[in-house]
């Protein structure tokens, strides 16, 4: 059986046999209570809950902290990994493995998100009903929404993990098991999300607000769960930063002297450690009202239904930042290596990450400004709102004074990068209306912020998650990815991209309502969302463009083992791929990190003389 | 530097990451917490449930008391008294247990409401529950804590299971700290 070596077959079989087996437990419970033994709906959750388990262990997950409770001395490292592509498919310590299970995963997620927004953006193609039943479009439009934040949240994982050990210069993580935990614990979460599909599916969209979703089909409670999990997961992920980039840095690398993807990093790590709990807990109280008939959110027990909304947003606007700070961070790590540049206000930037992560949390209740909350609040949320422009003001601030008369390269990554500035900056200028009360009242709910949240997130995630896919291949493969497809990718995606959004936005300021499978003819838009569908595919056409470029170039890409960037970064100055444990010896940190282009400055000394030699 | 101290340097840095990750964790979980007290305001205002408030006390002082006796315990294994550091944990287990036993085998039983009766009933089922299983979990911990303890596991210099665990321990007794009086002492009984 050599399969079953494979430690993600072991937990599927384990999720499969742990979830028939909590729903025996569940009805066997009610039977004793003398209960009517079946209830789908707890039965289902009880399984689910198992299964995660039950996955958990069946990857091993939890090995080492059994042996641990048992009293065994545990060592954090358990030796070289297997070799060849059978280490990803399985728990492994190594930030850098953990790294790339992160990204695949991001990768595969962002595809399946993609199809199902292909689906329904085909149903919209024309008024009237196609080929979806509103329902089905609900539930792809709810999934389209929640695969694409749980592929966003594993996408910015990818970047953390693997690069702020290595830009550091810690050897691993500061709790490697951790780690591993946090990434396994998606895989049956991402299950549970999409087997809502088969469960007759959800009607509310990805914020599941109540009281539809107290009301929904069973497959809410899945949607739940599996949300909740991958949100454990962010919160242990981000722990695991911040203790990482406060206690691993290397001698001489004080906090000003880190990369600054590390500053973004960290910014982002505090947002996730704490107000994830929120939406975990809104989600919870959720489940909870449908099992034990609770009466939270249902007015005629006393509840409020803008509760919920105030839980649910308190983390999901931070949550937009955890999902542009790192992409944001990316931005400013490879303007200067492909301008040859200074980085311009490295502190500033620095700063403005953990500005706009600390100003994120005043910020929530802008979502609810048509939602029948309490009047008073809604001027201090729109003040607290605009705020946010500042610290991000200061960002393009400092990355038009990092190209300014800088010698611009254009590969690939750098295409990216200014692809996310002009990207992001579109999202920027289209967000104050929707913060701004008098605005919002009339763009609330229209296609107008779904271009505008389109617009922020490829400019804040997809576009440097991009940059930094085509930027670090070489560190992680060895090869480099084929510049030609690169730049394909690059130039059907923009345009696309630009038609979308834009159309978006223009149909939205003219009444095109969002989250609806249909809409009137006699308002006009037919037309146009035949030409966004045609350009969403033409941006579908490039990913696959993208998708084949990685399978090629993994194997067959150009060797790259040096310093292909010519960049300053420690990780740079060590093979490709990067060795098991890092760094032979540790660096020293003798200058600044973005002093490209100042002749005789050095960042990083990597054969410091030793103390002790 | 001989292999013995250089693993004592190792263990110490160890240490002080898990500490910062253990107050980190911490900080989460009050967010939990936080957010329940939140939602108790929000829903009930100026009321409170009607509880059975000897009831409240002895639960309170039994938590309380236990603080103290995990408190004992982790002092006594720093000074490498093992023998008041197994008394010690075995005590905070079992008054653990105690408030356990007096929240959910009691106070869920007599309290004048169930948990689909009207928002009280809610707010109160879910923050009970919600202390109550970290209360669980921190038995569970104190068990493992125990039984390791026994084998004789811990020692003077290492013993950041037993730190770890109190001060979870801690933590869950001063969530309860500020539940106690929002579910039990202030505002008027909403009848």
């Amino acid at each position: 059986m050599k399969i079953l070596k494979l430690g993600i077959i072991r937990g599927v079989i384990a999720q499969i046999v742990g979830t028939a087996a909590g729903v025996g437990l569940v009805t066997g419970l009610r039977a004793l209570m003398g209960l009517p033994a079946w209830a789908a709906e707890p039965a289902a959750v009880g399984g689910a809950l198992i299964g995660i388990i039950c996955f958990l262990a069946g990857v091993g997950a939890l090995t080492d902290w059994w042996k641990w409770a048992l009293g065994e001395e545990v060592e954090d490292h358990h030796g070289p990994d297997p070799r060849g592509w059978e280490r990803y498919f399985g728990v492994s310590v190594d930030h850098k493995v953990i790294g790339i299970q992160y990204g695949v995963t991001s990768v595969a997620l962002l595809l399946v998100a993609g199809s199902f927004a292909l689906t329904f953006r085909t149903e919209l193609v024309a008024s009237g009903i196609q080929f979806l039943s509103p329902a089905l479009y609900n539930t792809l439009m709810g999934l389209h929404g929640i695969v694409m934040i749980a592929a966003i949240l594993l996408g910015v994982g990818a970047m953390s993990n693997y690069l702020v050990p290595l830009m550091i210069g810690a050897r691993d993580m500061a709790f490697p098991r951790l780690n591993a935990f946090a990434y396994w614990v998606n895989v049956p979460g991402a299950v549970l999300v999409v087997s809502t599909l088969f469960l007759g599916g959800f009607d509310t969209g990805w914020t599941g607000y109540p009281p539809l979703s107290a009301r929904a089909p069973l497959a809410m409670q899945m949607f739940f769960l599996g949300v909740y999990v991958v949100g454990l997961s962010s919160i242990l992920g981000s722990l695991n930063i911040i203790v990482t980039t406060l206690r691993m840095r290397a001698p001489g690398m004080n906090m000003f002297r880190m990369p600054i993807f590390v500053w973004a990093s960290f910014a982002t790590a505090l947002i996730g450690l704490t107000a994830t709990q929120l939406i975990g807990l809104s989600f919870q109280m959720v489940m909870i009202q449908r099992l034990f008939g609770m009466g939270f959110f249902d007015p005629e027990k006393g509840g409020n239904v803008i509760l919920f909304q105030h839980l649910f947003w308190f983390y999901s606007h931070p949550a937009v930042y955890v999902f542009i700070l790192p992409g944001l961070g990316i931005v400013s790590e490879l303007l200067p290596v492909f301008a040859r540049k200074p980085l311009f206000g490295y502190k500033w930037i620095a700063m403005s990450s953990l500005a706009i992560a600390l100003v994120g949390f005043l910020v929530w209740a802008h979502h609810m400004f048509t939602a029948g909350m309490e009047e008073y609040l809604r001027v201090p949320f729109m003040y607290a709102t605009l705020l946010v422009a500042v610290p991000t003001g200061v960002k393009f601030f400092s990355w038009v004074g990092t190209i300014w008369r800088g010698k611009l390269e254009f590969p690939t990554p750098m295409l990216f990068t200014l692809g996310a500035v002009v990207v992001f900056l579109f999202g920027g200028l289209t967000g104050p209306p929707n913060g701004t009360v008098a605005t919002d009242l009339h763009l609330h709910d229209t296609y107008w912020v779904v271009g505008h949240f389109h617009n922020t997130m490829f400019g804040g995630f997809v576009y440097p998650f991009f940059a930094s896919i085509y930027y670090w291949f070489p560190k992680i493969t060895g090869r480099k990815l084929d510049e030609r497809l690169g730049k394909i990718h690059f130039w059907l995606m923009t345009p696309a991209f630009w038609v979308m959004t834009f159309g978006m936005m223009w149909i939205g300021l003219l009444g095109m309502r969002r989250r609806i499978a249909d809409y009137d003819p006699a308002q006009g838009f037919d037309g146009v969302h035949l030409v966004l569908t045609i350009a969403a595919f033409v941006l579908a056409t490039s990913i696959l463009v993208f998708v084949i470029n990685l399978i090629f170039s993994v194997k067959g890409g150009e060797a790259a083992e040096g310093n292909v960037w010519r960049s300053r970064s420690p990780e740079w100055q060590i093979a490709s791929p990067a060795p098991e444990h890092n760094y032979d010896r540790p660096f020293k940190v003798v200058g600044e990190p973005y002093d490209y282009g100042l002749p005789g400055s050095t960042y990083v000394d990597m054969n410091p003389a030793m103390a002790g030699d | 530097m001989s292999a013995d101290t250089a693993h004592m340097t190792d263990y110490k840095f160890k240490l002080s990451n898990n500490r910062l990750g253990l107050w980190l964790f911490i900080l989460s979980d009050s967010f939990v917490f936080g957010g329940l007290l939140v939602t108790r305001y929000y829903l009930l205002g100026g009321h409170r449930p009607e509880l059975d408030q000897m009831l409240g006390l002895i639960v309170t002082s039994v938590l309380l008391v236990s603080s103290f006796f995990m408190n004992r315990a982790e002092t006594a294994i720093a000074h490498g008294d093992r023998q008041n550091f197994i008394v010690s944990t075995a005590i905070t287990m079992i008054l653990g247990i105690g408030f356990l036993v007096g929240v959910i085998g009691f106070e869920w039983r007599t309290a004048p409401f169930g948990p689909s009766d009207g928002a009280a009933g809610s707010v109160f089922y879910m923050m009970t529950g919600m202390h109550a299983f970290h209360v669980l979990t921190g038995v569970l911990f104190l068990f493992v804590v125990l039984r390791n303890g026994l084998r004789g596991r811990y020692s003077a210099e290492r013993h950041w299971a037993v730190e770890a665990c109190a001060n979870y321990w801690h933590f869950v007794d001063v969530v309860w700290i500020f539940f106690y009086p929002a579910l039990y002492l202030l505002g008027t009984p909403a009848g």
